[in-house]
C-alpha cells in the first residue's frame, strides 16, 4: 500500500469505480459499457452526430463528468494520465454511432493521439464516418509557430461544451467538426503548479518542486513548463499568465470571451477567487466583455497544488452552442 | 548451449520468459520516467505483459504470426499510453510476415524490421528523437545483418545493438511524447521506452540461450 492518506479500495481498480460511481450518481442519465471504462448517454437521438471525448483517468470531473445533455455522448477512460486503449474507443463508438458518424475530441498528447487513430482505423473498417479534432490549448507547451505540439489542458471544456452544442443541433459530422475546430482554435489556456499531485499507484509524486516554489506552465501530469520562481502574490501570477494568454491570440477591445479559472486538485476556492478578481480586472481594461464565467475544479491532476487560466473567445455562432443548456454531473447550465 | 530456432511452444515460453522479466523491471522502467517523463512506463508494461501471460496461458498457437499478434494486441489493448499503441504495434505489425513454426535469425530480422516500419508509421518518430526507436533500429539493422547465423549466436549482437543505442538515448534531447516539453532538461537521462525495448530482447535472449 502506498504512504498516502487516500481513501481508496483496491489501487487496480481505481479508474473503474471512479466511472461505476459517476454512472450510479447520473441517476439513470449514464450507462456503463462492459468494459467499464466507458460512460455513454442512456438515450441518445436516432440520426444525431455522436461525440466522444476521453483520455487518461486521473482529471476528474474530466472527461465523464462532461457526459450528458448537449455535452459529449460518450467518455472513454484510460488507465491513470495514460490513454485509453482502442477497443474501449472502439466500444464507445459503436455505442454512439447512430448513423450520422462520431467526431472525435480529445487532448493533444502522443500516446491519445495513436491510440484514437488506431481506433478510427478500426471503426472505419466497420463502415463508422469518424472525425477528429486533438485539442491544444496550453499556450505554455509549445511556441505559437508549433502549436500542433501543444498540449491540451483543461480549456478542454469550453471545446467540449461547443462541440456538444454543435452536434445537438446540427445534422452533419462536417459541420460539427467545422464548429468544434474553431472552438478549439478559439481556446487559450495556462497552468501554474505549487506541489505535485500523486500517482496514486506509486505514492509518488508526479514532479519536484521546492516548498517555496512554483512553476508557470507545468503540465497536467507534471510535464515541465516555461517559468519557475519563488512563490509569487496571485495578482502577480495572474498578471503572467494572462499576459500570456493575451499575446498569444488576437483579442481586441470588444471581443466577448469565456472565462474558466480551474483547480487543479487542491486549490482553495478563496485562491481561485481571488485570482479570478485580477483576470477580471485585466479583461475589463483590455475592453474585453466576460460572456460566462466558471471557477471550480473542472479539470485536474490528481491533488496538485495550482490552478489554470482559459478564455474562450466567441463569435455568434459558437455564442450560439454554447449558451445551450447543458446537464452532466460536472456542469450543469439552464 | 542455445538454439538455433526456436518451435512456436518454444517461442511461447520465451515469449513468457520476456513478460516475467518485463514485469519485474516495473520499478526501474517507472524510475526512468519519472526523470524525464510523467512515471507511468513501469506500471504500464507491468499491466501490458500481465495481460501478455494470461494470453499466452490461454491459448493454443498454430503460427508464430498468431503468437506475435496474440502479444501485440494483449500489449495494444491493456497499456493504453503511448507504450501501448507503439509496443503493441512492433507485436502485432513485425508478426504479419513471419515464418509459420520456425524463429530462426531471419524471424527475428523479419519481425524486428516490419515492427520498426510500422512503428515509426504510427508514431511519426525518427531514430535520435529519443525514443524506443533509438534501441530498435540499430537492434533492427544488426538482425538484417545476422541473417546467416544460428539465432543464440546472432541475438546476443542484436541485444548489444539495442544497448549501445539506449545508451546513447541519454545524450539526445526529447522530441517526442511527453518527455519532449523537457528539452534539455532530458539531457543525461535514457528513454524509458528504449530501456523497455532492450530489455525485451535481452529477455528474448536469456530464453533463448537457456533452452
Ligand atoms: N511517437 C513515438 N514513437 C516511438 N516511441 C514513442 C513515441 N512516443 C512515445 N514513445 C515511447 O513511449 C515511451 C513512453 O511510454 P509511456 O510513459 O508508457 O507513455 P506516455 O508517454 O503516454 O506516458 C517513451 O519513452 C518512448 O520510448
Ligand atoms: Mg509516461
Amino acid at each position: 500500500m502506498p504512504n498516502s492518506k487516500k481513501f481508496f479500495n483496491d489501487l487496480s481498480s481505481i479508474v473503474d469505480e471512479t466511472l461505476d460511481g459517476l454512472a450510479r450518481a447520473s441517476n439513470g442519465k449514464l450507462r456503463l459499457l462492459d468494459s467499464h471504462r466507458a460512460v455513454i448517454v442512456s438515450a441518445m437521438p436516432d440520426h444525431k452526430v455522436g461525440l466522444l471525448i476521453g483520455g487518461g483517468s486521473g482529471h476528474e470531473p474530466l472527461f465523464a463528468g462532461y457526459v450528458g445533455k448537449n455535452l459529449a455522448d460518450a467518455a472513454v477512460a484510460g488507465n491513470i494520465f495514460a490513454a485509453p486503449t482502442p477497443d474501449i474507443i472502439v466500444e464507445a463508438t459503436q455505442a454512439i454511432d447512430k448513423g450520422a458518424g462520431v467526431l472525435y475530441l480529445y487532448g493533444n498528447y502522443a500516446g491519445d493521439n495513436m491510440n484514437f487513430d488506431i481506433a478510427a482505423e478500426m471503426a472505419s473498417e466497420m463502415n463508422i464516418l469518424i472525425k477528429t479534432v486533438r485539442i491544444w490549448d496550453d499556450v505554455a507547451s509549445a511556441a505559437l509557430d508549433h502549436i500542433t505540439d501543444r498540449r491540451g489542458i483543461a480549456g478542454d471544456l469550453f471545446v467540449v461544451k461547443v462541440a456538444g452544442g454543435a452536434a445537438a443541433l446540427l445534422g452533419s459530422l462536417d459541420e460539427v467538426y467545422r464548429v468544434a475546430s474553431k472552438a478549439r482554435d478559439n481556446t487559450r489556456s495556462i497552468g501554474v503548479a505549487a506541489a505535485a499531485g500523486t500517482f496514486p499507484e506509486t505514492g509518488k509524486p508526479t514532479f519536484e518542486l521546492p516548498d517555496d516554489e512554483m512553476e508557470i506552465g507545468m503540465g497536467l501530469h507534471g510535464e515541465p513548463g516555461v517559468s519557475r520562481s519563488k512563490m509569487m502574490t496571485a495578482d502577480a501570477v495572474a498578471n503572467d499568465m494572462v499576459s500570456r494568454i493575451l499575446s498569444d491570440l488576437p483579442f481586441q477591445a470588444g471581443d466577448e470571451v469565456c472565462v474558466l479559472v480551474n483547480d487543479l486538485g487542491s486549490t482553495s476556492s478563496a485562491e481561485l477567487l481571488i485570482i479570478y478578481r485580477r483576470v477580471d480586472q485585466i479583461l475589463h481594461q483590455r475592453g474585453l466583455k466576460i460572456h460566462d464565467t466558471l471557477i471550480g475544479s473542472y479539470c485536474t491532476s490528481q491533488e496538485m497544488a495550482g490552478f489554470s487560466i482559459s478564455l474562450l473567445k466567441l463569435d455568434d455562432e459558437l455564442r450560439k452552442y454554447y449558451d445551450l443548456p447543458v446537464d452532466s454531473l460536472a456542469l450543469v447550465k439552464g | 548451449m542455445g538454439q538455433v530456432s526456436l518451435t512456436i511452444r518454444q517461442t511461447r515460453d520465451a515469449l513468457l520468459v520476456v513478460a516475467a522479466g518485463m514485469i519485474a523491471s516495473e520499478g526501474i522502467l517507472s524510475e526512468a520516467d519519472r526523470a524525464i517523463g510523467d512515471g507511468d512506463h513501469g506500471v504500464g508494461m507491468a499491466r501490458g505483459f500481465t495481460a501478455v501471460e494470461k494470453k499466452l496461458a490461454e491459448n493454443e498457437f498454430s503460427s508464430l504470426s498468431e503468437l506475435f499478434i496474440t502479444v501485440g494486441t494483449a500489449l495494444m489493448m491493456s497499456i493504453g499510453g503511448a507504450s501501448g499503441a507503439i509496443f503493441g504495434t512492433l507485436f502485432r505489425e513485425g508478426a504479419r510476415n513471419l515464418p509459420a513454426n520456425e524463429f530462426t535469425s531471419t524471424a527475428l530480422s523479419i519481425f524486428l524490421n516490419d515492427g520498426l516500419i510500422a512503428v515509426q508509421k504510427r508514431g511519426k518518430a525518427n531514430p535520435g528523437d529519443k525514443t524506443m526507436l533509438d534501441a530498435l533500429f540499430p537492434a533492427a539493422k544488426s538482425a538484417a545483418a545476422l541473417i546467416e547465423y544460428p539465432l543464440d549466436v546472432g541475438l546476443p549482437q542484436v541485444v548489444a545493438a539495442a544497448e549501445v543505442g539506449m545508451e546513447a538515448t541519454k545524450n539526445m534531447v526529447a522530441s517526442m511524447g511527453r518527455a519532449k516539453t523537457l528539452g534539455e532538461r532530458s539531457l543525461g537521462y535514457p528513454d524509458p521506452g528504449a530501456i523497455s525495448m532492450l530489455l525485451i530482447l535481452r529477455f528474448l535472449n536469456e530464453a533463448a540461450q537457456a533452452k
